[in-house]
């Protein structure tokens, strides 16, 4: 862990730095070969080859959208782990992902959408519902919140949801081939405009997660507590909740369910950063970009030369991660 | 010996017969053949009642016969098997673990074998895309996943000598999603060009049956029933806890280990030839717990006949709510069983 803020604020600074290296990194690698002249030649001087195509189309967003997208959910992670004081808590877990495919699926399906804008608003509306249901579930009975209920509850939404999406997609081939690439969670093939109109949801939730850190520090030590030291709890578990729907919801929007950063992450960002939300969140959200540009590109060379899913990559490195904390061990 | 029991001998063995749980079981028999003769007869070409028995003994019309003889009967035997094997396995487990929430589907044991089942059509299917091996392997390979994946979360959520049922919960949805994660990546390198064809299969569906299957699945779930009704004494004991077992002179850990084994088969051969049918290892055991106790000679069949009978249903519901269109049965399961998942969920909290 690094000790004084000073150390923290550097490794941000040199953490910032490895991300642009990553998304430089993404642009160079893959199945055709780009050089860093390519890159700089393509905005000075575009040529129409193949390969300033395939820079300015393919690479570039591919590169931008796996930054937004792993930061988001990361963040997105970091403060569902705060407000239900729960380590297992992600976006994933708890049913959003879940939520937010169905609603796109339904919008495709039965409503006929097909421009982004909508989707991103399907993906919100999912989001919100499936993160309320949890949270009331979870919160329903006399002990209230448990981490343990929150979770089962969250497993069983999911479920709901995930066979809800397959059940109209088996109904429906046409959607099923617009949404089946978008359903396996990856950041290739999307264009700029989907991240663009997503981004100023995005911007919002990081602003508001940053605003957030201190004020979730004193929530985890106990909502009795919190309340007895003037705070007004029920605000900021409504922007928490606000971020979380905005920051995951925009995320599957353009990117589709990508599982287990918004698990592993802050859990990674507390090893360099401590426990104190004010750092988690920013480091959460530096990690996060790394996670997901760094299995992008892994994901272009495992199967080479075809591409594996990012989703994919992601759950085989998430899944022993998340056994390892439910073996630790969650308050029962 | 009470005038509530009778004595059943077959050579050497015998078994003591609850009256009441006879009589509740060739009931429940008599509604799932009930049931299966309403459902072969719904469809695009409606058949009456009566007629369906006729087609079934060869006495109907040509159309009536090749509808329900080749068409239907297979998906409906299939229904029946794959929800009574699920159902089983379900009952098993939640005996074994003494946990109301374990089912094949929510620790895993479905995702273990539809990976393998997946792996197995990749590996064996040609460019023209035909099996190369025979379908009789099917099975076992779903079966491999399965108890692969059924023991891995069992060992993992073993922890300070116990298993807490939370825990199993927990890890088994974590090792879920890994083995989605390789099913995905698998369909992605391997031959089944149609990913839309195997998403459906995920999800659980008994379109496209044939009597291939049946002949296929069948002995398998019936052989290891049997082996079953002879393990169901051992289970009533180990639902009482590891140590009352022990000083019963039970050999606990090899019963558990035999008792993971039948579970694991029979998840994974439902899951072979009807894919993941979600919720009915859940449901089905508490249903037949409401019915008749918790005995495990009585529980077993109760549970099989219920969750057969829910899968026929949910089958019934998929063909006809959307006609043309058909719903994979195993949507209309998740719907009914993740809120009574969530439901259980309170109630054992309590």
């Amino acid at each position: 862990m690094l000790k004084s803020n000073a150390l923290k604020g550097l490794g941000l600074i040199i953490g910032l730095v490895i991300v642009l290296i990553l998304m430089w990194a993404s642009v160079l690698y893959g199945y055709t070969d780009i050089t860093s002249q390519m890159i700089i030649d393509s905005f000075t001087n575009f040529d129409e080859s193949n390969e300033h195509y395939i820079i300015q189309d393919n690479r570039i967003p591919r590169s931008l959208i796996a930054a937004a997208v792993g930061a988001s959910l990361a963040i997105a992670g970091a403060i569902m782990q705060g407000l239900t004081n729960n380590p297992l808590a992600s976006p994933t877990i708890f049913g959003v992902n879940a939520g937010a495919s169905f609603f796109v699926v339904f919008g495709v399906t039965f409503l006929g959408i097909t421009s982004l804008q909508s989707f991103a608003w399907l993906a919100f509306a999912g989001a919100a519902v499936a993160s309320v249901t949890v949270y009331l579930l979870g919160s329903l009975g006399s002990d209230g919140l448990t981490p343990i209920k929150i979770t089962l509850a969250g497993a069983a939404i999911a479920a709901l949801f995930s066979s809800m999406t397959q059940g109209m997609l088996a109904m429906n081939e046409t959607a099923l081939e617009q949404v089946l690439f978008w359903l396996t969670g990856s950041v290739q093939g999307r264009s700029l405009e989907i991240l663009m109109s997503v981004l100023p949801y995005l911007i919002v939730g990081w602003f508001v997660a940053l605003l957030l850190g201190k004020h979730l520090n004193v929530l985890v030590m106990g909502e009795e507590l919190a309340k007895g030291l003037g705070q007004k709890t029920y605000l900021i578990k409504l922007a928490g909740a606000l971020a979380v729907v905005l920051l995951s919801g925009g995320a599957v929007a353009i990117a589709g369910p990508i599982g287990f950063i918004g698990i592993v992450i802050p859990h990674i960002a507390r090893w360099f950063a401590g426990i104190s939300y004010s750092w988690v969140i920013p480091y959460s959200a530096i990690i996060g970009a790394m996670l997901l540009l760094l299995a992008d590109i892994a994901a272009r060379y495992v199967i080479y030369p075809q591409e594996a899913p990012v989703g994919v990559m992601i759950a085989l490195v998430g899944v022993p991660f998340f056994i390892y904390i439910a073996r630790r061990g969650i308050n029962e | 010996m009470n005038n509530k029991q009778f004595p059943v001998r077959l050579g050497k063995v015998s078994f003591l017969i609850d009256k009441k749980s006879f009589y509740i079981i060739s009931l429940l028999t008599v509604l799932a053949i009930v049931l299966m003769i309403v459902s072969l007869g719904i469809g695009q070409l409606f058949i009456s009642p009566v007629d369906v028995i006729r087609a079934v003994i060869g006495q109907g019309t040509e159309m009536e016969n090749l509808v329900v003889n080749s068409f239907r009967m297979p998906r409906i035997l299939l229904s029946m098997l794959a929800g009574a094997a699920l159902a089983m396995s379900g009952a098993i487990l939640q005996g074994l673990i003494r946990n109301p929430l374990a089912s094949p589907d929510i620790i895993g044991i479905t995702g273990g074998a539809a990976l393998t089942t997946v792996i197995f059509l990749a590996i064996y299917t040609d460019r023209s895309n035909t099996l190369t091996m025979s379908i009789q392997w099917l099975p076992l390979a779903s079966f491999i996943g399965a108890v692969v994946i059924g023991f891995l979360v069992y060992f993992l959520s073993w922890k300070n000598g116990r298993i807490t049922p939370f825990r199993l919960v927990l890890i088994g949805v974590g090792v879920a999603a890994a083995a989605d994660a390789v099913t995905s990546l698998v369909m992605i390198l391997g031959p089944i060009h149609s990913a839309a064809k195997a998403t459906i299969w995920l999800t659980g569906s008994v379109n496209g049956t044939n009597w291939n299957e049946i002949a296929t699945i069948a002995p398998w779930v019936f052989g290891i029933t049997f082996i079953l009704f002879i393990y169901a004494r051992r289970l009533n004991m180990q639902e009482l806890g590891e140590d009352l077992a022990k000083n019963a002179g039970q050999l606990v850990q090899r019963d558990r280990f035999m008792l993971l084994l039948l579970s694991t088969s029979l998840a994974g051969g439902a899951v072979a030839f009807a894919g993941g049918i979600g919720f009915v290892g859940l449901m089905a055991p508490h249903i037949a717990r409401k019915i008749i106790g918790s005995a495990f000679g009585a529980l077993i069949p109760v549970s099989a006949l219920v969750g057969g009978m829910i899968v026929v249903l949910a089958d019934i519901l998929g063909r006809m709510l959307f006609m043309p269109l058909e719903v994979p049965v195993g949507v209309f399961t998740s719907l009914i069983g993740a809120p009574y998942f969530i439901y259980l969920l309170f109630k054992s909290h309590k």
